[in-house]
C-alpha cells in the first residue's frame, strides 16, 4: 500500500504536486470565515461556574464592560475651569460611543444638596462655560470627599480624572462589536487631544483589554512568522546545506500553514489569542518531518544511491517513525481538549490536524519535489558526527557518574515544581509595549487597580433593601471592605443612602448616617431616583424588585491567589455578621483567578490519558513492555523539570501554562522513539551489547535530533518574544522542556539502558517473540 | 369647435401638471405636523380621567417587580395637562404622591409627597429623560402629548394593527429629552398610537412601546388596557396596564396642587 504510494509519488511527481495545489487552494478559501473573537469571554467554557454566576449577574443588574478615558492635564489639576470644561465635552461626546448606556464623569456625578425645604440633585458641573477660578475649591471639596469618585473618577491629588463609558453590547456580532466601539472611541480620543492639547489620555478598561486581545496577537503573528521563517531557512541552509531542500521544506511548511488554517475556517473556527499561535507552532513542528527524510535521503546519496532510490529508500525507513512521531504528537495537542478554556481546545485541534497535514504533505509532495529539483551531494566534512561520535564516548565512559548524578539534578529540579504559584492577572497578559497595559497601569498608579469584585447580596424579600437591618450590614460591608489592605475603591448604596439622609436634613453632617427607618429610606430612594436623568439610574447597583443590590470592590491589581483569598474574606465576612442572606460574588477578574486552578486539573487527566496512549503507542512500536516503561522517564521528566526551572525564571504558573504539559509531552517522545528504536535496532538486529548500541544509535540519529531540537527550540523561542504572556509563556516554557528532553536523552537515558539493560535482549526478547520479529524484518526488507 | 378642443386641451394639460402638484403642496414636516395636530384634535374635551395603573417591570434575567399608582389627570387648555399619582405598591412607599405640570414649551413642573417625612419636595426637571419609579418609562413618555414638544417628518403610511397608520417621525425639541427622535405609528381613522420607537441620543433604537385592548369611552376618547415598553439594549422591559377609567368626573385646579398632595391618599 505504502509503496505503491511511493511509486506513484515518484513516478508522477507533477500530478501529486498539481493535486495538492488544488487541494491546498481548496481549503485555503476556507480562511476568509477565519475571524478574531475579541472578547475575553472566550476563555471560559459556557459551564465554566464563575462565567455562569457573572452572567447572571449582569442580567439582574446591568452588564459593566466599559472604556475609561484616563484624563491627565499636564498642568497636574483637573479642577481648572478650562479641563473641566474640557471633560464635559468628552462626556457629551461619550455618549455617541456605539452600544453606550452610560457615562460618568466628574461633571455629570449627581451631586445633591439641600437648599431651605427643597433637595436637589443635579450635574456637579452644570454649565462649564460659566465656571471661574473662584469655584474650583468648592468643586474639589465634594469631589475629593466624595466615596463614590475618589479613586474611582478622581484622583485623591486631583491630577487624574476618568470619563467612565459603560457598553452594552448586543453579542449578536462579537468579531465587529468592539473594533467598532474601539474605532469610535480612538476618534473621539484624537479629537480631545486635537482640541485639548495640554491634556494627555490613556485608554483603558475591559473594551481595550478585548480588543488588545485581537490587537497583539495579530500583531505578533505578523512580525514572529516571518522571523521564525527566517530562523527556519538560515537552520536549514546552515545545517543541511541544501538549497533545494530548504525550498521544498518552506514550500510543505507553507502548504501546511495555509490548509491547517482554511480548513480551520471550513469548520467554523475562529481564532483567539491562544488559537491563533496555530501558524508558528505548525511551522515550528512540520520541520522537523523534512529534516528527518533529507538526511536520511542525504546519508543514501552521499554512500553512492543514486536521488530517486535515495529518495525512496528514505521514505522506506523513515515512514514508520514519522508516522508515529506525527501521531504522538498530534495525542498530545488533542489532549488540549480536556482544557476549561475553549481556546486552547482549538489551539490543540488546530495543530493536531495542522501536524497531520504535514506528514501527509510530508511524504507526497515533499519527495515529489525533491525528484524534480535539482539536488547536489557535497562530500561533508562530518564534523557532527565526530561531535556525536565524542558524546557517545563521553557518556558510555562517564555512564557509572552520570546516571545518580543526573538523576539527582533531575529530582532536585523537579522538587522546584510545586514551589511555583498560581496566577492568572489578566492585566499582565499585555507586556509592557501594550498601551492598554501601560494605562492600566498609570491607572494603578494614580486612582485604581483593574482587579474589581462585585458582591451581590439577595434578602429573598421585595424592597428588602430598605430593611435598615439590611442597610446597616450593607454599610458594615462597606466599611470593612475599605479597611482591608487591597482596597482601592468601594462603590455601595449605603453611601447613597447615608448622603440623601443628610440632604434630607439640610445637609448636616451629623445625619451622614443610616436612617433606621425603613419607610424613610424607601422614600429617599424614591425621591432620588425620581430626581435622576437617563442613564445615570441605579439600575446597576439595585434589581428591579429592590430585593438585592450589588456592592462593587476595586482592588489593587492582585494575583490569582490573593483575589481567591480575598472571596473567601468576604465569604466568611458574611457568614460571621450577616448569615441570613444570599451572597453571590463574581467579576472578570474572579472568573480568570479560578480558571488557572480549574484548567491544571482538567489538563492533569489530559496529559495523564495523553501520557498512557502514547506509552501505549511506543510499547507496540519498540514492541517490548519493558522498553514501554523504560520510556516514561524521559517522556515525563523534562516537562516536571521544566516546570520546576520556570520557578527560577517567573515562579507563576497559569491558563496557558497549564497546557504546556500535555503539548509538549507528543513533541519530545519523539525523541525518545528515534533514540530508542536506533537503540533496539542495534541491539536486536546487530547484536550488539547495550554500550555498541548507545554508540549506534548517536552515530545515527544523533545529528537528526540534535537538529530537529534546534528548530524546535527556535520556533518556540519565537513564540517567547510575543508580546501577549500568554502565548510568550506556552512558548518559553516549551522551549525550555523540549530542550531538556534532549539532555534528558542524551545524557540520563542512554546510561539508564546500560544499567538496566545487562541482559542479552536478541537471546530473551526475540526468543519470546521470534515470529514477530522475523516477520517484521522480513516485511521491512521486502519493503 | 377647435376652440373648444383647444380649451379643453389646455384644462386637461394643466390638469396633468396641477395634480401631482397639488398632491405635494404639503411637505413631508407639514403632513406630520398636521396630523400631530388633528390626533390632538380628536381627543380634545375628555376634560379629566383617573384609572388605576398597575406596572409591571422585568429585567434580562426574569425577575419581576410590581407596582400600583392610582391616577388623575386634567385636561388644560393652551397648555400641558395636569396629574396626580398615588403610589399604593411597593407598600415602603404607599401613600407617595407626585403631581406633575407638564407644559407645551419649556420644563415641567413636579413635586413629590413623601408621607413618612410629611413633605413636598420639588423634582429638578431636567430628569424628564430619568426612569419613572425605576421602569423603562421616562417621565418624557408619561407626560401628555402636546404638539409643540415635537417636530415632524411624514414618512410613509403602513398598514397596522388598528388598519392603515401614519407613520410619523418627532423630533423632541426640548434639549433635555433623552431621545434624539421617536417613529409613531397612528391609525388613520382614530389617530390612536399603536407603536412607537424611541432612538438615543446616539440615534441607535432604544426601546419600542406597543399599544393594545383600545376602548373607548366618552364617545370619542380611546385608551389602551395595556401598554408594553421593551428596552433593546439593556433586556428590560415594562408593562403598565390601565383600569377604571373613569372621565369627567368634575376635578378642578383645586385638586391638583401641592396642597392637595399631602392629601391625596
Amino acid at each position: 500500500m505504502k509503496d505503491r504510494l511511493f511509486r506513484f509519488v515518484l513516478d508522477h511527481p507533477v500530478w501529486v504536486i498539481l493535486i495538492t495545489i488544488v487541494f491546498v487552494f481548496g481549503s485555503a478559501y476556507g480562511a476568509k470565515n477565519l475571524v478574531f473573537k475579541s472578547d475575553y469571554r472566550v476563555f471560559f467554557s459556557e459551564e465554566n461556574p464563575q462565567l455562569t454566576a457573572f452572567e447572571s449577574m449582569q442580567k439582574i443588574y446591568s452588564k459593566s464592560d466599559n472604556v475609561a478615558f484616563i484624563i491627565s492635564p499636564n498642568d497636574g489639576e483637573v479642577f481648572t475651569p478650562k479641563t473641566l470644561k474640557a471633560i464635559q465635552e468628552l462626556t457629551t461626546e461619550s455618549w455617541q460611543v456605539p452600544f453606550s448606556t452610560r457615562v460618568d464623569s466628574i461633571t455629570n456625578f449627581q451631586h445633591t444638596w439641600s437648599e431651605e425645604d427643597d433637595m436637589f440633585v443635579e450635574d456637579l458641573v452644570l454649565d462649564a462655560d460659566t465656571l471661574t477660578n473662584a469655584d474650583m475649591p468648592r468643586l474639589k471639596e465634594i469631589a475629593i470627599n466624595e466615596p463614590l469618585l475618589l479613586h474611582k473618577i478622581i484622583s485623591p491629588k486631583s491630577n487624574v480624572s476618568v470619563v467612565n463609558v459603560t457598553v452594552q453590547l448586543p453579542g449578536i456580532n462579537p468579531v465587529e462589536e468592539i473594533p467598532h466601539v474601539v474605532s469610535k472611541i480612538r476618534e473621539i480620543k484624537t479629537q480631545f487631544i486635537e482640541k485639548n492639547p495640554d491634556i494627555t489620555v490613556h485608554l483603558s478598561g475591559m473594551v481595550m483589554m478585548n480588543n488588545s486581545f485581537a490587537e497583539s496577537s495579530l500583531s505578533d503573528n505578523a512580525i514572529l512568522v516571518p522571523i521564525m521563517f527566517g530562523v527556519v531557512l538560515l537552520g536549514m541552509i546552515f545545517l543541511l546545506r541544501t538549497f533545494s531542500g530548504t525550498f521544498a521544506t518552506v514550500v510543505i511548511i507553507i502548504f501546511t500553514i495555509v490548509s491547517t488554517m482554511g480548513l480551520a475556517g471550513h469548520t467554523g473556527f475562529f481564532l483567539t489569542g491562544p488559537s491563533s499561535t496555530t501558524p508558528i507552532m505548525v511551522l515550528t513542528l512540520a520541520v522537523a518531518d523534512c529534516i528527518h527524510i533529507l538526511t536520511t535521503m542525504f546519508y543514501e546519496m552521499r554512500q553512492g544511491v543514486e536521488k530517486k532510490q535515495a529518495i525512496r529508500d528514505s521514505l522506506r525507513i523513515n515512514f514508520q517513525p514519522i508516522f508515529l512521531t506525527s501521531v504522538t504528537t498530534a495525542i498530545g495537542f488533542l489532549s488540549l481538549n480536556f482544557s476549561d478554556s475553549p481556546p486552547f481546545r482549538d489551539l490543540g485541534n488546530m495543530v493536531a490536524a495542522g501536524v497531520m497535514l504535514a506528514f501527509i504533505f510530508s511524504i507526497t509532495l515533499f519527495p515529489a519535489m525533491l525528484s524534480l529539483l535539482p539536488l547536489k551531494v557535497k562530500a561533508t566534512k562530518e564534523g557532527k558526527l565526530d561531535f556525536m561520535h565524542k558524546l557517545a564516548g563521553f557518556v558510555v565512559n562517564n555512564r557509572k557518574i552520570l546516571l545518580p548524578s543526573m538523576s539527582v539534578i533531575m529530582i532536585t529540579v523537579i522538587l522546584f515544581m510545586p514551589q511555583n504559584t498560581l496566577n492568572d492577572d489578566f492585566v499582565k497578559y499585555f507586556d509592557t509595549s501594550v498601551p492598554f497595559r501601560q494605562a492600566t497601569d498609570y491607572m494603578q498608579e494614580n486612582l485604581s487597580g483593574m482587579s474589581t469584585m462585585e458582591i451581590s447580596i439577595e434578602t429573598g424579600e421585595s424592597s428588602g433593601i430598605n430593611d435598615p437591618k439590611f442597610l446597616r450590614s450593607v454599610g458594615d460591608l462597606t466599611e470593612w471592605l475599605r479597611t482591608q489592605p487591597e482596597t482601592d475603591h468601594v462603590s455601595s448604596l449605603s453611601d447613597i443612602i447615608k448622603r440623601l439622609n443628610k440632604n434630607m436634613h439640610s445637609d448636616d453632617q451629623n445625619f451622614y448616617a443610616l436612617p433606621d427607618d425603613r419607610e424613610l429610606s424607601a422614600q429617599y430612594l424614591l425621591l432620588y431616583e425620581m430626581s435622576l436623568p437617563y442613564g445615570l439610574d441605579l439600575n446597576n447597583q439595585l434589581n428591579v424588585d429592590k430585593s438585592s443590590t450589588r456592592v462593587i470592590a476595586t482592588f489593587r491589581n492582585l494575583t490569582s491567589t490573593e483575589q481567591i483569598e480575598i472571596e473567601e474574606r468576604i465569604y466568611a465576612w458574611f457568614k460571621a455578621h450577616a448569615p441570613t442572606y444570599q451572597v453571590d460574588i463574581a467579576s472578570p477578574n474572579l472568573m480568570f483567578a479560578h480558571i488557572g486552578q480549574r484548567n491544571i486539573k482538567s489538563m492533569l487527566l489530559g496529559t495523564t490519558v495523553a501520557l498512557i496512549l502514547i506509552s501505549l503507542i511506543l510499547g507496540f512500536a519498540l514492541r517490548s513492555v519493558k522498553f514501554g516503561l523504560i520510556s516514561l522517564i524521559p517522556n515525563i521528566a523534562p516537562a516536571a523539570m521544566g516546570f520546576g526551572i520556570w520557578y527560577f525564571i517567573d515562579g507563576q504558573i497559569g491558563l496557558a501554562l497549564s497546557v504546556v504539559a500535555g503539548m509538549t509531552l507528543g513533541i519530545i517522545v519523539d525523541d525518545t522513539v528515534h533514540f530508542l528504536s536506533k537503540y533496539l535496532h542495534a541491539r536486536r538486529e546487530r547484536n550488539k551489547d547495550p554500550k555498541a548500541a548507545v554508540e549506534y544509535a548517536f552515530a545515527s540519529v544523533g545529528r537528526a535530533l540534535w537538529i530537529t531540537t534546534f528548530v524546535l527550540v527556535a520556533g518556540f523561542m519565537v513564540l517567547a518574544q510575543s508580546s501577549f504572556k500568554l502565548n510568550a509563556d506556552m512558548g518559553l516554557l516549551t522551549a525550555i522542556t523540549i530542550l531538556i528532553a534532549l539532555i534528558v536523552d542524551f545524557l540520563f537515558l542512554p546510561a539508564l539502558l546500560m544499567k538496566l539493560d545487562k541482559s542479552d535482549i536478541s537471546t530473551t526478547e526475540n526468543n519470546s517473540n521470534p515470529a514477530e520479529g522475523e516477520h517484521n524484518d522480513s516485511v521491512k526488507k521486502i519493503a | 369647435m377647435t376652440l373648444l378642443k383647444k380649451s379643453l386641451n389646455s384644462i386637461l394639460v394643466l390638469g396633468l401638471i396641477t395634480a401631482p402638484l397639488i398632491a405635494s403642496a404639503e411637505t413631508p414636516e407639514e403632513k406630520g405636523t398636521r396630523i400631530a395636530v388633528e390626533a390632538k384634535a380628536s381627543d380634545k374635551g375628555w376634560q379629566d380621567m383617573q384609572a388605576s395603573m398597575n406596572m409591571i417591570l422585568r429585567n434580562k434575567q426574569g425577575q419581576e417587580s410590581v407596582r400600583d399608582i392610582r391616577l388623575k389627570s386634567l385636561e388644560m387648555e393652551n397648555d400641558g395637562d395636569k396629574s396626580l399619582s398615588v403610589f399604593d405598591k411597593p407598600r415602603d412607599v404607599k401613600g407617595t404622591a407626585f403631581l406633575s405640570f407638564s407644559h407645551a414649551i419649556g420644563a415641567d413642573d413636579q413635586w413629590l409627597y413623601l408621607p413618612k417625612l410629611k413633605r413636598v419636595k420639588r423634582i429638578a426637571s431636567r430628569n424628564k429623560s430619568g426612569p419613572f419609579m425605576g421602569s423603562e418609562f421616562s417621565y418624557e413618555d408619561l407626560s401628555s402629548f402636546e404638539v409643540e414638544k415635537y417636530t415632524y417628518n411624514f414618512l410613509r403610511d403602513e398598514a397596522c394593527e388598528g388598519g392603515t397608520c401614519y407613520v410619523v417621525e418627532q423630533f423632541p425639541v426640548d434639549k433635555n429629552s433623552g431621545y434624539t427622535r421617536r417613529i409613531a405609528w397612528l391609525d388613520q381613522a382614530e389617530y390612536r398610537p399603536w407603536k412607537i420607537e424611541f432612538f438615543d441620543r446616539k440615534n441607535s433604537l432604544l426601546k419600542t412601546l406597543t399599544y393594545h385592548e383600545y376602548n373607548e369611552y366618552e364617545g370619542k376618547h380611546w385608551r389602551p388596557n395595556l401598554m408594553k415598553m421593551v428596552n433593546h439594549q439593556s433586556g428590560k422591559s415594562t408593562d403598565l396596564t390601565y383600569s377604571d377609567y373613569l372621565f369627567k368626573a368634575g376635578l378642578d385646579d383645586n385638586d391638583f396642587n401641592k396642597n392637595t398632595l399631602k392629601r391625596a391618599r
